[in-house]
């Protein structure tokens, strides 16, 4: 490549995280430290009934009796649990009646991040819970959904009014004992979403849920439950800020989809939570774990992720295709830049006949970023003509990155078929040439050419999230992009 | 590993390692990393498919002294082409120089027990590549090996010398008495502008089971040309670990091809380390497996150094209830710009309990290089079966020629004709191809 265009890689590192601004708001927090009492102070402030408090305690005593994982492809310094404060909520007034009552404060937060929680704003056309560090704030067009039957609200108001669907659908697909953060989250979740669509509607708008965290020295634990029933419909979008602050802050999150028969779930994610600065100071640890199942024939769950932001990230969205004939999807598209790293892909595990699933990741690489794919496809004995191609590409942009793959691939049913090809490249100068050769300059080619390898995923993206998400992609990179 | 099975290797050990010697060190070191590792549990990620943990049990038997074995025990297995080929004969994990034929000049190849090369002229050659492979397997099964090495074999092929003929290597493991254990260790040197072909083939006398646990390191120079050839054929009792190890310490041009078509456990590592600028190597493997085989192909290019090429081609069939396994690791290092890494792998799943797992790996820490991978499991494509009964062809045939089609490939990697028949016929035999 040309020696300009190393200089325009090596600018990487000049983009700016927009959104690292502290809300200063008075908060209501938990002592720093995890024990039993802790877990009992966090299900007392959200008053909650004694089988979800025993549901806690379970979870955190086996989480004492687990190692934390080490096989990722991730180095940071051991978390100490004990330095991590576990409840933090805004103060305000409790239970808002409407959306005015809401803090000034923080509905200005929301609007600095552009996501409005006032309803005259129809146009947008999403229906948002706003969860702010423990707390979700504001969840809006709560009625209009009502109507329809769908149950969207924060997940503590869905443990005092829907407590028979809670029982029955929390920690279904994602067992409290399921691996370290899962039991962790488990025991100290304070909040999240809970989305509930009934058997045969088709959800008219998009449904959001914008994760917070303001307060300095906080976990966020939050749990987002989705259900689906027979027959419907639901495309489902989570965005996620931080501010700026220098030391590492831990976000450890679950999210569980069930999709009955011939229902069809779409999880959209745009992750920008604060990457931690040029050095790799602070950032956000962001330790997820989220899976669907594909209960029912015929159903579908497809997970769409722009992943930018975090300073580790550690998660593998998957799909278990138990109904015969049900589909799962995963589109990726991870970007590391400065000290980030990624270790992130999916999990498609085929159980039911007929089952397919695509998998499409694109890592793209700057800085003295690593970024890995891992992800598993099992065909189970019992899953015949399972059907699964999986595509990893990585883009290098700098000679100090790194990107690597672990796709595991285990088939114990001969009449499926499994594809699976990957490619690690830079852009090429045959490419870059291509474009000046037609008057294109080199910083817009290189930015035409990342919108083209990551293009196949953002077109998953809802119309809304699209724009948001390429403008992302831009300043991730700024710099390397031009 | 139980303490009895261990007890029993240490005073192994003990016995069969003087205190003083020219590879004492060496042995004390990788007996000391066998005690730190320990054998690797089902839980170990490299040994996740193939669990060889389970293979050290108390009836194992370690070879204390040779067995009496006769040339004419050995014609039955004797490669096509031996009679102008080197023959070297390993039994239960020795080196036995009365039973191998070294039909080469000595002014063009060399050979000669290790521990014996190892106190001559040859002491610092050895003492600085001997044992390179452990880095890249910190695991108890390499240190075992490790810890036995002074019953190998050192092989030289002389500066500038273009060597025609093969160098066979057969690994008897003789299980008449028992379910034996041996550990046959090798260490090549291909000098600069060598060329050599190597074939190993691996041999179970007596029908009870055996466990072959094998290190094989090559050093080729610059210029040099290496062919080598794994052909592993034992019968459904034999279990092996295998490591070949191949170094590139100048450009040259290093081919493998691994060959596995039965035994109940088999674990091939290859890797090939890329030390200088402008290497190329191949690797190629073709695994035909019915019964229980299970065949673990774990491969590790390394780029150390920029301007590298490699191209990977595995290849699996799986019939009844075989379980093949590959994982393909390409690590570029951070200078190793303008490598071209290829790597493909291919499975088609016959038997309706086989299975397949595979895990292709790519670690990149430069950014001006092509990498690729790719791989598939399927079965045979249903439109070619068709078009072929629709021309007459039985069900069988059809099925046979395809496979066979499909095998060809890796086949013709076999430069050395002899034993590219010779592979070819047991595979046409296993398939029942007749056309």
């Amino acid at each position: 490549m040309p020696e300009e265009n190393d200089d325009i890689l090596e600018q990487v590192t000049s983009s700016e995280y927009k959104y690292g601004f502290v809300t200063d708001i008075e908060s209501d927090d938990a002592p720093k430290g995890l024990n039993e009492d802790i877990v009992r102070f966090i299900s007392a402030k959200k008053h909650e009934p004694e089988w979800m408090l025993e549901w806690r305690l379970k979870a955190y005593r086996h989480w004492l009796t687990m190692e934390q994982p080490q096989w990722a492809n991730v180095t940071f310094p051991p978390i100490d649990f004990q330095d991590i404060i576990y409840y933090s909520a805004p103060k305000q007034k409790i239970a808002p009646n409407s959306l005015d009552e809401i803090d000034p404060e923080l509905r200005k937060t929301f609007e600095k991040l552009g996501i409005s929680l006032n309803e005259q704003k129809r146009l947008t056309g999403v229906a948002v819970d706003a969860v702010i560090d423990s707390v979700s704030i504001a969840t809006t067009f709560k009625e209009e959904l009502a109507e329809l039957g769908i149950i969207f609200c924060s997940m503590s108001e869905a443990v005092q009014e829907h407590p028979e669907l809670i029982k029955k659908y929390l920690g279904s697909v994602v067992p409290a004992t399921d691996n370290y953060f899962t039991a962790l989250n488990s025991a100290v979740f304070s909040d999240g979403s809970f989305c509930y669509i009934p058997a045969g509607v088709r959800c008219p708008m998009e449904l959001s849920t914008y994760f917070r965290i303001n307060a300095a020295n906080t976990g966020q634990f939050e749990r987002t439950l989705i259900v689906a029933e027979a027959g419907s419909y639901v495309s489902y979008l989570e965005g996620c800020t931080a501010p700026m602050r220098d030391e590492n802050q831990l976000h450890a999150a679950v999210v569980e989809i069930l999709a009955a028969e011939k229902a069809e779930v779409k999880y959209s994610t745009v992750q920008n939570w604060y990457p931690g600065d040029k050095d790799g100071k602070g950032g956000i640890y962001n330790f997820v774990t989220k899976r669907g199942i594909c209960q029912g024939d015929h159903s579908k769950i497809s997970w769409t992720q722009v992943e930018t932001g975090s300073s580790i990230t550690w998660k593998y969205p998957s799909v278990v295709l138990k109904g015969d004939h049900s589909v799962g999807e995963f589109y990726s598209v991870a970007v590391t830049n400065n000290h980030q790293q990624a270790d992130t892909g999916t999990k498609m595990i085929h159980i039911g006949k007929n089952t397919r699933s695509r998998i499409v990741s694109k890592g793209i690489s700057a800085g003295m970023s690593n970024n890995s794919y891992r992800g598993l496809v099992q065909v189970g004995r019992n899953a015949s003509h399972a059907r699964n191609f999986s595509q990893c590409d990585s883009l290098l942009l700098g000679d100090k990155c790194g990107a690597h793959t672990f796709p595991y691939i285990e088939v114990k049913n001969n009449t499926g078929i499994v594809e699976h090809e990957a490619t690690t490249s830079k852009i090429g100068e045959d490419q870059i040439f291509y474009c000046n050769q037609r008057g294109i300059d080199t910083e817009t080619a290189v930015a035409l050419i990342i919108n083209g390898f990551a293009k196949e995923v953002m077109n998953q993206l809802p119309m809304e999230f699209a724009v948001e998400a390429q403008k992302l992609l831009a300043i991730s990179l700024e710099g390397s992009v031009g | 590993m139980s303490n009895l099975i261990h007890t029993r290797l240490e005073e192994n050990f003990r016995a069969s390692n003087p205190a003083q010697g020219p590879l004492s060190d060496f042995s004390a070191r990788s007996w000391a990393d066998f005690q730190t590792y320990g054998i690797p549990p089902v839980k170990h990620e490299e040994w996740k498919y193939a669990r060889v943990s389970a293979l050290f049990r108390d009836d194992l038997q370690l070879p204390i002294s040779i067995p009496a074995v006769t040339a004419a025990d050995i014609d039955a297995h004797r490669l096509p082409g031996h009679e102008t080929a080197t023959e070297l004969v390993f039994i239960n994990g020795h080196f036995v120089p009365s039973l191998s034929t070294i039909r080469h000049a000595e002014t063009d190849l060399m050979i000669a027990p290790l521990s014996e090369a190892a106190a001559g002229a040859d002491a610092a050659f050895i003492a600085a590549n001997l044992g390179h492979s452990a880095a890249y397997h910190p695991d108890g099964i390499q240190a075992l090996n490790g810890a036995f090495a002074g019953a190998g074999v050192f092989i030289r092929a002389r500066r500038g010398k273009q060597i025609e003929q093969p160098v066979y290597i057969y690994l008897i493991s003789d299980s008449r008495t028992g379910f034996i254990f041996s550990q046959p260790r090798s260490l090549v040197h291909v000098e600069a502008g060598a060329a050599l072909q190597i074939a190993e083939h691996y041999i179970t006398l007596g029908g009870q089971e055996s466990f072959t646990n094998e290190v094989f390191e090559l050093v080729a120079e610059q210029n040099a040309l290496v062919d080598y050839y794994k052909i592993q054929h034992e019968g459904s009792t034999a279990n092996h670990v295998g490591t070949t190890h191949i170094r590139q310490t100048g450009k040259c041009v290093t081919n493998a091809v691994t060959i596995s078509l039965s035994g109940a456990l088999v674990r091939n590592n290859l890797n090939m380390i890329m030390e200088s600028e402008h290497g190329e190597s191949h690797m190629y493997g073709l695994s035909l497996l019915n019964g229980k085989t299970l065949v673990d192909n774990h491969t590790i290019v390394d780029n150390v150094k920029p301007h590298c090429f490699s191209n990977e081609l595995y290849k699996a069939i799986m019939d009844e209830e075989s379980t093949g396994v590959f994982n393909g690791k390409i690590f570029v290092r951070k200078d190793a710009q303008k490598t071209n890494a290829y790597q493909s792998n291919k499975n088609i799943l016959v038997g309706e309990r086989s299975a397949a797992n595979t895990k292709p790996q790519l670690e990149i820490f430069a950014d001006d290089v092509k990498c690729s991978h790719g791989c598939t499991i399927g079965r045979l494509d249903e439109e070619s079966l068709f078009y072929l009964r629709a021309r007459g062809l039985s069900e069988q045939n059809a099925r046979s020629l395809l496979l066979h089609a499909f095998a060809v490939d890796i086949l013709d990697k076999i430069k050395w004709e002899p034993l590219r028949q010779h592979v070819d016929a047991l595979i046409s035999e296993r398939l029942q191809f007749e056309i």
